[in-house]
């Protein structure tokens, strides 16, 4: 059943976000330390073991797709709640944040890909479109 | 007729909300395709169509929530609250796995690595410069820098204003388009041409939906490497940014 994996995916969630609020209160800051992280964690950890089991059924993935599906969605609808009027007049240092950091890791890329270049192993990968939206 | 209508989508937000990014989304796939020839991605124009409603939003009725304050859209501040995007957010991560992150090897490694905190430096230093001196805000913009999706879950995980959330946004999405329109140009001298190097390049950017139309123009084959291990780039991201990060800004911009 779907809701079986909207329930999984439920779960890593909220105990993710839960570490990071118990980590936060353990490290003495008044935030979230790295809870989504630590869900996507949880999320990669059981359906990697569930699909080892064969547990993990097509209509149970499809439960945890559709989430991914419409996450894009979904940040366009938190972009619209932002206060932007106010964000303009950073709009500048916006910019150059988003440049600088992708100028200096394009740059890096033929040096780092040189590392451990004798065994160019690489994961095998389904090859089909991205489901739309998935972008 | 019409006041029936407006009653039912104001008292359905979320609905109407679906209704609404569901239309914005077709029309920013459209510009995408006949404007564009796909080159910027639709999810981009998009995000950037987001940010441009809040902007209405905002200057129509002087408020902080953008588009929100208008009671017809008021929906979209719940399916783009905190709750809906984290479960998203960390629904992506299905599908990755550590044996294929082993399997790709030490310089995939490497990349993510040096890739988020290249872009997360760059950021904060761009974001200082510009005279934002708190670590909350910079810590926001760099982590946005990395990507769209990491700059927003900073944002909320640090208790960040709206604004340095919306400009986190802006940073992730200047990079995205970056990625797009450079990598089918920068591709021969990157040696993008083989799924290794892809893995390289997705690991390094991130960026998903900047690889996904970068390397769609540049060899649709090596999509699924570069996307991989953007998604390995997202939780990563998510992981440190609000973490190690924000600590190491702590210690360097004390409150």
């Amino acid at each position: 059943m779907m809701i079986y994996g909207t329930a999984l995916l439920a779960i890593c969630t909220l105990i993710g976000i839960s570490i990071g609020e118990a980590l936060g209160s353990l490290l003495g800051v008044r935030a979230n330390v790295g809870g989504v992280g630590f869900a996507m964690l949880l999320l990669i950890l059981s359906t990697t073991w569930l699909i080892k089991k064969g547990r993990l059924k097509p209509l149970t993935a499809e439960g945890i797709q559709f989430w991914s599906g419409i996450y894009i969605p979904i940040v366009v609808a938190m972009s619209a709640k932002q206060n932007v009027v106010v964000a303009m007049k950073g709009g500048p240092a916006a910019i150059f944040a988003g440049v600088v950091g992708v100028a200096i890791s394009f740059a890096m890329i033929p040096y780092v890909n040189r590392i451990g270049q004798s065994k160019k192993s690489v994961p095998k990968v389904r090859q089909e479109e991205p489901r739309s939206g998935v972008s | 007729m019409m006041e029936f209508l407006a009653k039912t989508f104001e008292a359905n937000g979320l609905l109407t909300a679906f209704f609404i990014v569901g239309v914005l989304m077709w029309f920013s796939y459209w510009i995408s395709n006949t404007l564009t020839g796909g080159r910027l991605h639709g999810s981009a124009i998009a995000v950037f169509g987001g940010l441009v409603l809040a902007y209405v939003g905002g200057v129509m009725t002087g408020g902080k929530n953008g588009i929100t304050d208008i009671p017809f859209f008021a929906g979209l501040g719940l399916m783009g609250g905190a709750m809906f995007r984290d479960f998203a957010i960390v629904a992506t991560a299905f599908g990755a796995s550590f044996e294929d992150l082993k399997r790709s090897g030490f310089s995939v490694m490497v990349s993510l690595a040096l890739g988020i905190t290249l872009s997360f430096v760059g950021g904060v230093g761009a974001a200082y410069a510009f005279g934002y001196h708190d670590a909350v805000t910079l810590c926001t913009i760099g982590a946005g820098a990395a990507t769209y999706i990491v700059g927003p879950v900073t944002g909320t995980a640090l208790g960040a204003s709206s604004e340095a959330i919306a400009l986190s946004i802006a940073a992730g999405l200047v990079k995205a388009i970056v990625v797009m329109i450079a990598t089918p140009h920068l591709a021969k001298r990157l040696g993008l041409d083989n799924p290794h190097t892809a893995m390289v390049y997705g690991a390094m950017m991130g960026t998903h939906s900047g690889i996904a139309a970068g390397l769609q123009a540049t060899d649709p084959k090596l999509m699924p490497y570069g996307l991989m291990a953007a998604a390995f780039y997202t939780g990563l991201g998510c992981l440190v940014c609000p973490s190690l990060f924000y600590f190491i800004l702590l210690k360097l911009f004390p409150v």
